[in-house]
C-alpha cells in the first residue's frame, strides 16, 4: 500500500551522536519489506522535498515502524526535535525492499555501511525465516566506536565490524573485515555509501556470486512520476525504455551487475 | 453550480489539470487520487524517440521550490502511444499530450502520430524547457522562432494546439502574441524559471546540469503577474500553473485570467493535492455564490 498520513511519533531517542532512532505508529507496518523506504516531510513549509529514509525495523505486531537516521541537514535535524505522541508525515511503503527468498538456505552476507547499516537489520530478521543464523553474515562499517545497532544486529546473525579508526572489530572497512575473518558468501544484501558499493560489486563480479544493493539519490516525487532519481543501468529498463531505472520505485534495490555505478 | 470550463472547443469537467512532467501519465498518482476527478492529465513531455534525460542529481530544494533538469527523459512516442494513452482511456478525464522536440520536424512527427488517436483532446507543445541545450528553449525565447514554430505544428496538428510558454523572457506578452498571431488555440503558463543551488560545503553544483527550472510556491507571484499580462494580450484562453498548492492559490491564477490551472511540484508534496484544489475552488464557488467557474475568469478587480 501506497499513502501519505500523518503518523504518530511513538519513541524518539539519541541513538549515538547526531544519530537518531524513532519508532512511528502506522498502519504501513502492515505490509513493510525490508529495504523499503519512508518519505519523510517537514513542518517547514520552505523545506517540502521528502527526506527518503529506510525502514529499519518493523515491530512484533506491525503496528510501528523504526527509522534510524544521521543528522544531514535541516530536514533531518527537525525529524530529530520530535517527542512521542507528536504527529510525523510520512510517505510509504517505498521501494521494492531486498528479495529474501534469492537468500533461502545460502549463506549471506548483509553488508552496511555508517547510515546504510539501518535497513540490514528488517532484512536480518527477514532471512531468519528463510536460512540457518549462522549462515547470516553481518558485516557493518562505522566511523569510529559509536556502533550503533550492533546488540540489534547480533539477534539475527553473527555480526563483523570494521571501524574506520580502528576502534572496534577490524580497522578499515567491511571489505577489510571480510578479509581478516577470511569470509564468504553465496550471496550479497547490501546499503552503504557509494565507494563500499562500488567495492562490493566489483568483489561479487570476481567471486561470481549475485548482489543486491540499495542505492541512494535525491528525489522529488518518491513514486516514480518525476524521473528526478534515476541510476543508469545496463539494460533498456522496461518503463523507461531507456538506460535508466528509478531508484524510488524500481529500486532501491538492484543487483549490482545491471547497473552502472 | 458549474465547474465546467472550456478550451477551444474541448469541455472539460473542473479546470484542475495536473503539469506536464509531475504526473507521469497517471499511473503513479493514480494509486492516491482518483483521475476521474480531474479536469485533465497533462502527461510528461514526448519527443519522436526515447530520450535518456540528464545525468543525476537532477533535482534539488531550494527555498519553498525545487530546481529540476530531468532533461526531458521519455520513452518515445511509439512506447507512449502503445502503453500510456490506453491507460488513460480506461477513466473520464481529458488526455491532454506535451510535445517535446529538438527540431520543428521532432515535433511535427510526434503531432502527426498522436492525429490519429481521438482520446487524445488536446496538445501541448513544450517550447519551454531551460534543461535541453538543443531546440526547445530557443523556440521559446524569441517571438518570431515561436511564431513559426507554431504555425508550423498548426498546419500538421489535427486537435488544438496549447503553446507552453517560457517565463524566462523579457515580455511574456510579446511571447503570448506571437503565439496567437501563429494560430495557437491556447497558451499555458508559466513553465519553471531557470534557476542555480550552489552546496558550498562540496563547491559543486547542486544539480548535475547546472542550472535547473525552479517551480513550487516560491513562483507562485511571478507566475501570477504573467498569467495576467496574457491574458490582457490575447483573446485565446489560458492554462495558469506555477506554484499552486491549494485551491486560494489556483483561484488567484482564474481570477487573474486562466481559464483552467495545473498542478506540479506540490504533487510531490501532497499527492492529494489536485482532488483537494477541486474540493477548494467547489467550496468557494458555494461560499460566493459562484453560478459558472467560467464567471470568475479574469474577475479581479471587476
Ligand atoms: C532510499 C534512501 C534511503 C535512505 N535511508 C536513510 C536512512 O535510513 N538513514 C539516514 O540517515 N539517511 C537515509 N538516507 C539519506 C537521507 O535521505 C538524507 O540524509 C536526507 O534526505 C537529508 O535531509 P536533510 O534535510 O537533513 O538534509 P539537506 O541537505 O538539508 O537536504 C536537502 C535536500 O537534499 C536531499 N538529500 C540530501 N542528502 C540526501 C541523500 N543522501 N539522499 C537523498 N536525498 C538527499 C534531501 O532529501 C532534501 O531534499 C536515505 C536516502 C535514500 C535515497
Ligand atoms: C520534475 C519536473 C518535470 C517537468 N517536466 C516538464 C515537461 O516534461 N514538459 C513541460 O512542458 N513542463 C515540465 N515541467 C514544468 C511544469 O509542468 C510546470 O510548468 C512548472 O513546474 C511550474 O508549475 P509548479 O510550480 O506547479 O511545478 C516540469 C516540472 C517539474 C518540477
Ligand atoms: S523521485 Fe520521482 S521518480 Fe523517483
Amino acid at each position: 500500500m501506497k499513502q501519505k498520513q500523518t503518523a504518530v511519533v511513538a519513541s524518539q531517542r539519541e541513538l549515538a551522536p547526531m544519530i537518531y532512532d524513532m519508532w512511528i505508529e502506522s498502519d504501513l507496518a502492515k505490509d513493510a519489506l525490508p529495504g523499503q523506504f519512508l518519505c519523510v516531510y517537514t513542518r517547514n513549509k520552505s523545506t517540502l522535498l521528502p527526506r527518503p529514509i529506510s525502514i529499519c525495523e518493523v515491530n512484533e505486531d506491525k503496528s510501528a515502524l523504526r527509522i534510524v537516521y544521521r543528522i544531514a541537514g535541516q530536514g533531518t535535524a527537525e525529524f530529530a526535535t520530535y517527542k512521542a505522541g507528536e504527529p510525523v508525515e510520512i510517505l510509504g511503503t517505498l521501494g521494492n525492499g531486498f528479495n529474501v527468498e534469492v537468500a533461502a538456505g545460502k549463506k549471506v552476507f548483509l553488508m552496511g555501511g555508517g547510515i546504510g547499516v539501518p535497513p540490514m537489520l528488517q532484512l536480518a530478521k527477514a532471512l531468519n525465516a528463510v536460512t540457518a543464523k549462522e549462515n547470516i553474515q553481518i558485516v557493518v562499517g562505522y566511523r569510529d566506536n559509536q556502533t550503533f545497532l550492533r546488540e540489534d544486529l547480533e539477534k539475527y546473525g553473527q555480526v563483523y565490524i570494521a571501524t574506520e579508526d580502528g576502534s572496534v572489530g577490524t580497522k578499515g572497512n567491511v571489505m577489510n573485515a571480510i578479509e581478516e575473518n577470511a569470509l564468504q558468501a553465496d550471496v550479497i544484501m547490501a546499503c552503504g555509501p557509494m565507494p563500499m558499493l562500488r567495492a562490493i560489486k566489483g568483489y561479487a563480479e570476481n567471486a561470481d556470486i549475485p548482489a543486491y544493493i540499495s542505492l541512494e539519490e535525491h528525489m522529488a516525487c518518491g513514486v516514480g512520476a518525476c524521473l528526478g532519481c534515476v541510476v543508469k543501468t545496463k539494460e533498456k529498463d522496461h518503463h523507461s525504455h531507456v538506460n535508466n531505472a528509478r531508484i524510488c520505485t524500481d529500486g532501491p534495490v538492484f543487483e549490482a551487475k545491471e547497473v552502472d555505478i | 453550480m458549474n465547474m465546467q470550463t472550456t478550451i477551444a472547443g474541448v469541455t472539460f469537467k473542473n479546470p484542475v489539470m495536473t503539469a506536464s512532467g509531475t504526473f507521469g501519465s497517471g499511473m503513479e498518482y493514480g494509486e492516491f487520487v482518483d483521475l476521474n476527478q480531474l479536469g485533465a492529465v497533462v502527461t510528461k513531455g514526448v519527443a519522436n524517440v526515447p530520450w535518456p534525460g540528464n545525468p543525476t542529481p537532477r533535482v534539488a530544494e531550494v527555498y519553498g521550490g525545487m530546481l529540476n533538469a530531468i532533461g526531458l527523459q521519455n520513452p518515445g512516442i511509439d512506447v507512449f502511444m502503445d502503453r500510456d494513452i490506453p491507460f488513460l482511456k480506461q477513466y473520464d478525464t481529458k488526455i491532454i499530450v506535451n510535445v517535446c522536440g529538438k527540431s520543428v520536424e521532432d515535433y511535427v512527427e510526434v503531432v502527426e502520430k498522436l492525429g490519429d488517436e481521438p482520446a487524445v483532446s488536446m496538445l501541448e507543445i513544450n517550447v519551454s524547457c531551460p534543461n535541453v541545450t538543443e531546440g526547445a528553449i530557443a523556440f521559446g525565447q524569441k517571438a518570431d522562432a515561436l511564431y513559426n514554430i507554431t504555425e508550423e505544428i498548426k498546419k500538421h496538428a489535427k486537435q488544438p494546439i496549447i503553446m507552453k510558454l517560457s517565463p524566462n523572457v523579457t515580455d511574456i506578452t510579446e511571447m503570448a502574441k506571437a503565439a496567437e498571431a501563429a494560430g495557437a488555440d491556447a497558451l499555458s503558463l508559466i513553465n519553471t524559471i531557470t534557476g542555480m543551488k550552489i552546496d558550498i560545503h562540496r563547491r559543486k553544483f547542486a544539480i548535475a546540469n547546472k542550472t535547473g527550472g525552479m517551480s513550487g510556491p516560491a513562483i507562485k507571484p511571478v507566475a501570477v503577474r504573467m498569467v495576467y499580462q496574457a491574458a490582457h494580450a490575447v483573446q485565446i484562453p489560458i492554462i495558469g500553473m506555477g506554484g499552486i498548492a491549494n485551491a486560494e492559490d489556483a483561484i488567484e491564477f482564474i481570477l487573474a485570467g486562466a481559464s483552467a490551472v495545473s498542478i506540479g511540484a506540490m504533487n510531490f508534496v501532497n499527492p492529494y493535492t489536485t482532488i483537494e484544489v477541486v474540493k477548494g475552488i467547489e467550496d468557494y464557488m458555494k461560499r460566493y455564490n459562484v453560478e459558472n467557474l467560467t464567471d470568475l475568469t479574469g474577475a479581479v478587480d471587476v
